[in-house]
Formats: C-alpha cells, structure tokens, sequence
C-alpha cells in the first residue's frame, strides 16, 4: 500500500511498478489484474477557461485520510494491493493531478477498487481546488454527483 | 480548556485566521464539544461569523467529527469546506 501527497509530477510507470511489486510480494502470482486511473486538470470549467488549479490541503490529515481509504479498498474488494498519489500546490492545465491504481486476482475487483477510491477521495480527503486564471481565482464548489457517487458504495456494502 | 483551531481553503480565507489557540469555556459539569467552540468562534468577530456559516466539515485530531463530539485539552480541531479533491 502506498498514499502520496506531493507538489512534484509523478511518473506512471514507476507507480505501476510499485504497485506491481508490492502485489506480488504479498501473494505470488495470483495477481490477475491491474486498474490505473489518472485524473488530469482541464482547461475548462463552468465559468470558461482557466490557467490551471491550485489545491490547498490539510497536511497530516490528508495522508492519514488518503492511507484509511486505500486500507479500507484493499479489505473490501480484496485487492493484493493498492496505492494513490495525489498532488497539491499549482497544477496547470492537462497536467496530471491524481493517480489511483489497484491489484487484484480478478478484474472486477480491481475496477471496483479503483473507482471505490476515487469516488470516496472525493468527499472525505481533505483537499480543495481553487481554479486560477491570471491573478483571478474561484473555488470550486463541491458537486452533488461527487456525493451520490460516495454515497452508492456506503449504501451498497 | 486550551485547544488549537485550524482553518482550510475558504473558511480559512474567510475566517482570516489559518490558526488560533483558544480557551474553551464551559460549566463545571459540561463537556466542551465542537458546538462550544462554534458558538465562542460566532461571537469572536463577523468574519469568524461568515467563516462558518453554511455546510462546514470539522475534524477533531484530523479525523472527520460532528458537532456534538467530545474535547479534550490540546485537541486540534479543523473547519473547512466540503472538499474538492480529485
């Protein structure tokens, strides 16, 4: 398992090893299946174009909410492993900003995995977007759908 | 009772005050909660009044609580927006 909050760029593929080692590590080869997800910042929003975004965190609380969340995939969908990087500071347009990826013996499962943990960062990682365009910038509002989605997986359990 | 107050994104900016150290004050026989500290926030100055006005999440020690949650003296506790991740 690994949780990551960093104002640097990530590389994928050294996640991907990452996460594929540490898989392997805990059960060999019953690894079947590896989801990825790689959120990027887009240039657009509801008030028109933007520059980037700058995302202000709860340092200490948003590992430790980040680690709980990865812990808790990993027990629920059964995952060999799990991990998450998430960055923070400014992000400029079509950037990567997050990236999730999950193991498991069986695609399902890993899927699943990984959209659990997206949508579930999105309401209880404490982490906010502040869009920027020049010297202006809005806070983005948290969505009703970002809750639907959190609340699908409580109510499904 | 002394505790730390944090403050995140717009509650932060608000509030104009990222952190302060205060004296929660209650009866002899009430346990101080997050209520407490909301109502002595409230009547601190108009901008702590706005700051946490309208949906605000808290967290007691960097865990996620509600309002009728239970303090201790040095405790940590944060107010801040629904947040925006991902």
């Amino acid at each position: 398992m690994f949780a990551y909050i960093q104002e640097q760029d990530f590389d994928q593929g050294e996640l991907y090893a990452q996460l594929q080692s540490q898989a392997s590590a805990k059960t060999i080869g019953n690894t079947g299946a590896i989801v990825t997800f790689t959120g990027l910042v887009r240039d657009f929003n509801n008030a028109g174009d933007i520059d980037g975004i700058e995302l202000e965190h709860y340092p200490g609380m948003t590992e430790k909410a980040l680690s709980t969340l990865i812990d808790k995939a990993i027990e629920r969908f059964s995952l060999t492993s799990a991990g998450a990087v998430h960055r923070v500071g400014r992000i400029y347009n079509n950037e990567q900003i997050v990236w999730v990826g999950c193991a498991a013996a069986h695609r399902q499962a890993a899927f699943d995995g990984a959209c659990f943990l997206m949508d579930m960062l999105k309401q209880s990682v404490p982490l906010w977007k502040k869009e920027f365009k020049g010297d202006n910038s809005t806070w983005v509002e948290a969505k009703g759908s970002d809750d639907a989605a959190a609340l699908k997986w409580m109510s499904e359990r | 009772m002394q505790i730390t107050v944090k403050t995140f994104a717009q509650t932060r900016e608000i509030s104009k005050t990222p952190t302060l150290s205060i004296d929660v004050v209650v009866d002899s026989d009430t346990e101080a909660t997050i209520a407490h500290v909301i109502a002595q926030l409230r009547e601190l100055d108009r901008n702590w009044a706005l700051a946490l006005e309208g949906s605000i999440l808290t967290a007691k020690n960097q865990q996620l609580c509600d309002s009728s949650t239970v303090l201790s003296p040095g405790d940590e506790v944060a107010f801040f927006p629904p947040v925006t991740g991902g």
